[in-house]
């Protein structure tokens, strides 16, 4: 036998040895699922952490302010030193206006992008646009957020003369921007799923594309764009730096769209940016917001999760 | 009457059909436009402005309150060492557990809760991990506002992307391939070592960069556990506090005079060149190495 060294082995040696080497491997072989599956675990007790963590935090938090005032106040005045207020209501108003303005953005834009990309496009074209559409999936929030300030408002500005310069208006468009490609490429999935068969029917019987888009493809594709808005408006809500550079800091409940606002998220950056110490009331306050925040955002992922097994359209 | 068809009905309504076809093709061609056009603008403005101030001493300045001689050595060299802590702890994690869910794990309750869980995770928003973070890592285990505590918390952001990318890359090897290598003596993990995991290196490499881009891109987290953006020295340890790219451009997007203002679009800049050569290689990868079977 070919060994690197020159020993001497002896036939007895080395079937002791490969025994001895087979039972090492034996336990090996039998240590290794179970150290895999302590590395899925991992992923189920980050989840218990954020939720026990966010539970733990927001009691200690309400020991101090009560739940009803979080709920039903329509006032949020953290900071205020002799008449603090911490009402969760301006700031859900403000994620809610910057979600919706982002839905009227990026759900036309996205279901007409991937209705053309899915539907009219050629290969090549959609070999061209598809990762674009990825790059602008990619870019980090912060560069949307520099845009937001210093790129849309100042364009809005011009159109809307009372606009202020920390405004609802613009991060809800460019959040909108942000969460187009998501629309579109979930919508596009959807749509391409559905089989060539129906649509060939459908030309079959004479319909235009357009007809066959609107009457035939979106009905059955449905459940998929429904889940694909659902979570590109769940991802809205939970986007912090471009309504924290680019959306202001007053929470107000107003559904004005021109003033400056505060979004739940941005309330987490203003806090964790200033100075209130630790185990203050402030400090447990971002849990609170941040516990809110965290099940709007799972209600939603978990709403679009029912959507595409319950409608599951099998071909 | 008796028509199935009538003729002259559809003749009449044909023109105006095709063209409401054309029209609203142009829309959705505008609509896809759009997209790429935003993306332009975005990318002109940022470079118009941002490329004047892009020249050595930019690299090797740290920050400071004067424009002319503010630079992102800190913030750079902090995004590296970012890197050094979630490559290793997010890819041994997230490969484990997809090999677990693909090669190991029976069909059963638990196994679809892990993996409802993963899809879930995945669509937390960045800044409750940042709170996680804050409550675990920086207090409970008293890592401070170290590259440490900001690499844990990144990780475990980055773990569901790793995982799925992973997930897809082993499920993409055939079946065959395993067999024979059964059929040769070869046990269950000696399989996943040598046959499995080197078929699907390219998938989980893509993966990985992917997932750290969007590290490297990301800053609610690190704000809300509390790394400082504004940073004059480097860190000699893990231990040590530190500073990263976006962090840089955030403060000096938030100060409200121009030139501050133009060096965020710079410091910009570097991060998206660095972005777009590691989106670059991973798309290298995923063409040339991947092979399809």
């Amino acid at each position: 036998m070919p060994r690197g060294n020159d020993k001497e082995y002896s036939v007895q040696q080395m079937i002791i040895e490969k025994r001895l080497k087979k039972k090492n491997h034996f336990n090996f072989e039998k240590l290794i699922p179970g150290l895999l599956l302590l590395t899925a675990v991992l992923s189920v007790l980050t989840t218990i952490g954020i939720v026990f963590t966010l539970i733990f935090e927001t009691f200690i938090f309400f020991d101090r302010v009560s739940i009803i005032e979080f709920l039903t106040n329509k006032k949020w005045y953290p900071f205020s030193a002799t008449n603090a207020s911490f009402g969760i209501m301006p700031l859900v108003v403000g994620t809610l206006k910057i979600t919706g303005i982002a839905a009227i953005v990026a759900v036309p834009i996205g279901l007409a992008t991937a209705i053309y990309l899915s539907e009219y496009a050629s290969e090549k074209a959609r070999r061209v646009i598809k990762p674009i559409l990825e790059v602008l999936a990619g870019i980090p929030t912060i560069v949307y957020g520099f845009f937001a300030l210093t790129f849309v408002t100042p364009i809005l500005k011009q159109m809307i003369p009372s606009l202020e310069t920390f405004n609802a208006l613009s991060p809800g468009i460019v959040v909108g921007i942000m969460i187009t490609p998501m629309v579109a490429s979930l919508s596009e999935d959807a749509m391409s799923s559905v089989p060539r068969s129906i649509r060939e029917g459908a030309f079959a019987l004479g319909a235009t594309k357009l007809e066959t888009t609107i009457k035939v493809i979106l009905p059955a594709a449905v459940s998929g764009i429904t889940a694909s808005v659902v979570l590109a408006l769940s991802r809205a809500i939970g986007e912090t730096m471009i309504v924290s550079v680019a959306g202001g800091s007053t929470p107000n409940a107003s559904f004005d769209v021109t003033s400056s606002i505060q979004t739940m998220t941005a309330y987490i950056v203003q806090v964790s940016t200033g100075d209130a110490g630790y185990q203050t009331t402030i400090y447990y306050s971002i849990y609170a917001v941040g516990m809110t925040l965290f099940l709007f955002t799972l209600f939603m992922n978990l709403f679009a999760q029912f959507i595409t097994r319950k409608f599951k359209e099998e071909y | 009457m008796s028509k199935l068809v009538d003729k002259e009905i559809v003749a009449k309504k044909m023109p105006s059909r095709i063209i409401r076809n054309q029209i609203f093709k142009g829309l959705f061609f505008l609509s896809t436009l759009f997209g790429l056009l935003v993306l332009g603008v975005l990318f002109y403005r940022i470079i118009t402005q941002g490329i004047g101030y892009i020249d050595l001493d930019f690299f090797q300045n740290f920050a400071s309150r004067r424009p002319e001689n503010a630079g992102i050595k800190a913030a750079f060299i902090g995004t590296i060492w970012l890197m050094v802590v979630v490559a290793p702890v997010s890819l041994i994690l997230g490969v484990g557990t997809a090999i677990y869910l693909e090669e190991y794990a029976k069909k059963n309750k638990f196994t679809s809760f892990i993996k409802l869980n993963i899809s879930n995770l995945a669509g937390v928003p960045s800044i409750v991990f940042g709170l996680l973070g804050l409550t675990i890592f920086v207090r409970a285990m008293a890592l401070e506002r170290s590259v440490l505590a900001a690499g844990l918390t990144m990780s475990l952001l980055v773990l569901p992307v790793i995982i799925v990318a992973s997930q897809e890359a082993i499920r993409s090897v055939p079946k065959e391939l395993r067999e024979a290598s059964f059929a040769m003596g070869a046990t269950k993990w000696q399989t996943v070592l040598k046959v499995v995991l080197p078929a699907s290196i390219p998938g989980i490499l893509t993966g990985g960069i992917l997932a750290l881009s969007r590290a490297i891109g990301e800053t609610a987290p690190l704000i809300v556990i509390g790394i400082p953006m504004f940073v004059a020295f480097l860190p000699k340890t893990i231990m040590d506090t530190f500073t990263v790219l976006p962090m840089q451009i955030y403060n000096w997007t938030s100060r409200p005079q121009a030139e501050f203002q133009d060096l965020a679009a710079a410091g910009i800049l570097v991060m998206l060149v660095l972005l777009i050569v590691m989106n670059s290689i991973a798309v290298f990868i995923r063409n040339h190495f991947q092979k399809r079977y």
